[in-house]
């Protein structure tokens, strides 16, 4: 590290002071992460008595499976994620998308139907669209319709709910109808400076491998560890929360809709399996269930971790909500027309 | 963090998913379905560790002049260090009598009742059993002597049933089905042991405290403690 050779006499003394702390600083985190690692160990008979009570076993696994389940979608969201940022000119996507951003929201919400995942994936390749030029609405529009409306869902919802094939159809048009809301929303009251700025370094000087792989690790990194935080919140809620509340809600239609929403939101199951756990749930009605369908995918725990990761706490806080809003008022419009 | 500790935090979460992948552990979280893929994100997850070492390196001979130090990743990247504790020191079992007890029996309508082969006993699933002595009225088992698998949960009033958790995708979806046993049930019971059950079909049927649901009973002739299974899911629903 001899930088103080080319650098001129009167900032020396200043950057010898800096340079002891700076190293410490970058010295730190792999020595913590091994000591951390040893004391991890070290710990480990203590640490698994203290988790083998029922309660803390079924969270561990629950937590595992969570991150078990997600890691692998959110790996095929980061890699295109980075594949978009790396490979394709923002020319392409000023090209594939209409100029007005009032139609582009449309376009891109039904673009979300070519993403094979669930909702893990879309958030990174959603935030390396908004950094690659795309209009945050159509970004957002894409984010939100991409994990529920893709084949491998709808067909996961038909073969949940074989008797009830309409599901399927108010599933596709629920999502695609608050998608677009969504988006349009965006466009009237949204502002720009409540996404955060992108956090990343500039690819300026570096070759495509280095760009490519540099993204893979700071989304992983940071998308991570926000799943992370969502997974654990829903284990907490699955391996706390008492089942039988629901059987009290059941028998009131509005209470119903309403509890199955919020159940949506902290369950933070995978999208490609909420249609089992929607059917399951069979003492409520088609339209509630139908709610659980429409919300989960876009917005529960897990997701709002990693909106707010990605895109920043305000316009998470602001998002979220007016998401969640949304898709309940739709959803109960959906099931009354078709349904 | 700075990028050889993220390096090293992304080796090893590839290197986890890679032995739970490898050996039977994913089972206890995830469905069958999802072992390649679990595969490949363990493969990519330990190329983007040595692709990182290799930039840095890289990096560090090329900008020796520059210094320039790049940002540091946000805190929350700590978090990951829990999952890779949890999945290689603790690798908690899978879901058992605790969760069962908990939710409701998730018992659906079968599509169809195929006819069964002539074995005796004839071995079958517990969510098999439940839905042919529930929507067929045990029409297709009258007669036969059964043989189910599954792990035994106690009722708060004592009542003991067999259940196996149904996975759709990964075990935050699971959900028991459970049947109640009757007859020779062993004197002593001890939840999450897994029991190979021999039995008959009874009428008798009871309601599921949790939510109300169907939970038919089995008269049981022979009951024995085995180990369990490779997949201790029932994954019958995905397919």
């Amino acid at each position: 590290m001899a930088i103080t050779k080319a650098v001129p006499k009167g900032t020396d003394d200043h950057r010898e002071q800096a340079r002891p702390q700076e190293e410490a600083r970058h010295l730190n985190s792999p020595l913590l992460l091994t000591m951390l690692m040893l004391v991890l160990v070290l710990l480990q008979s203590p640490i698994r008595r203290a988790l083998s009570a029922p309660v803390m076993q079924s969270w561990t696994t629950v937590f595992v499976a969570v991150m078990v389940q997600a890691l692998p979608f959110l790996v095929l969201g980061v890699l295109l994620s980075a594949a978009i940022a790396v490979f394709v000119p923002p020319s392409f996507f000023a090209r594939a998308l209409p100029s007005r951003p009032a139609l582009a929201v449309p376009v891109a919400s039904a673009a979300g139907a070519v993403l094979p995942g669930c909702e893990c994936a879309s958030v990174p390749v959603a935030g390396a669209l908004v950094r690659r030029g795309v209009t945050p609405a159509a970004a957002l529009a894409f984010l939100l319709s991409a994990p529920a409306i893709n084949p491998i869902v709808l067909t996961a919802t038909a073969v949940a709910f074989p008797g009830d094939p309409e599901m399927v159809l108010a599933r596709l048009v629920a999502s695609l109808l608050v998608a677009c809301a969504m988006g349009w929303l965006w466009l009237r009251l949204g502002r720009t400076d409540w996404l955060k700025p992108p956090s990343r370094p500039s690819h300026d000087g570096q070759t495509k491998g280095e760009a490519f792989w540099g993204s893979v690790r700071h989304d992983v990194m940071h998308a991570g560890g926000f799943l992370v935080v969502g997974a654990m919140a829903a284990a907490t809620l699955k391996a706390v929360a008492p089942e039988s509340w629901l059987r009290a809600a059941a028998d009131n239609p509005v209470l119903s809709v309403l509890v199955l929403a919020i159940l949506a939101v902290v369950l933070s199951i995978c999208s490609e399996a909420d249609a089992f756990v929607a059917a399951s749930l069979s003492q409520f009605s088609l339209t509630a269930r139908l709610t659980f369908l429409v919300v989960g995918p876009m917005i529960d725990l897990k997701l709002f971790a990693m909106q707010a990761g990605t895109f920043g706490r305000a316009f998470a806080l602001r998002f979220a909500p007016a998401t969640f809003a949304l898709a309940v008022v739709v959803s109960v419009l959906t099931g009354w027309v078709i349904l | 963090m700075n990028r050889q500790a993220q390096s090293a935090v992304l080796f090893l979460l590839g290197a986890s998913l890679l032995h739970a992948g490898t050996t039977d552990l994913y089972l206890r979280y995830v469905k069958q379905g999802l072992r390649p893929l679990v595969l490949v994100a363990g493969a990519v997850l330990i190329a983007a560790a040595v692709a990182t070492v290799w930039y840095e390196r890289k990096r560090a001979r090329r900008q020796k002049q520059t210094d320039e130090h790049a940002h540091p990743e946000p805190r929350v990247s700590w978090l990951l260090v829990l999952p890779l504790f949890a999945l290689i020191l603790v690798a908690p079992p899978a879901l058992g009598s605790y969760s069962a007890t908990r939710t409701g029996t998730a018992l659906q309508e079968p599509l169809a009742y195929p006819a069964l082969p002539a074995a005796d006993p004839l071995p079958l699933s517990v969510v098999d059993y439940a839905g042919r002595a529930v929507y067929d009225h045990g029409r297709t088992l009258r007669d036969r002597r059964v043989r189910l698998t599954g792990f035994l949960a106690l009722d708060p009033d004592g009542t003991p049933y067999l259940v196996r958790m149904a996975l759709n995708c990964c075990a935050a979806d699971a959900q028991p089905v459970k049947v109640a046993l009757t007859g020779q049930v062993p004197p002593v019971l001890q939840p999450d042991t897994w029991l190979q059950i021999t039995g008959t079909y009874t009428p008798r049927r009871a309601e599921d405290p949790v939510n109300g649901g169907p939970i038919p009973y089995i008269e049981v002739t022979e009951a024995k403690p085995v180990p369990a299974p490779k997949d201790p899911y029932d994954e019958s629903w995905n397919n």
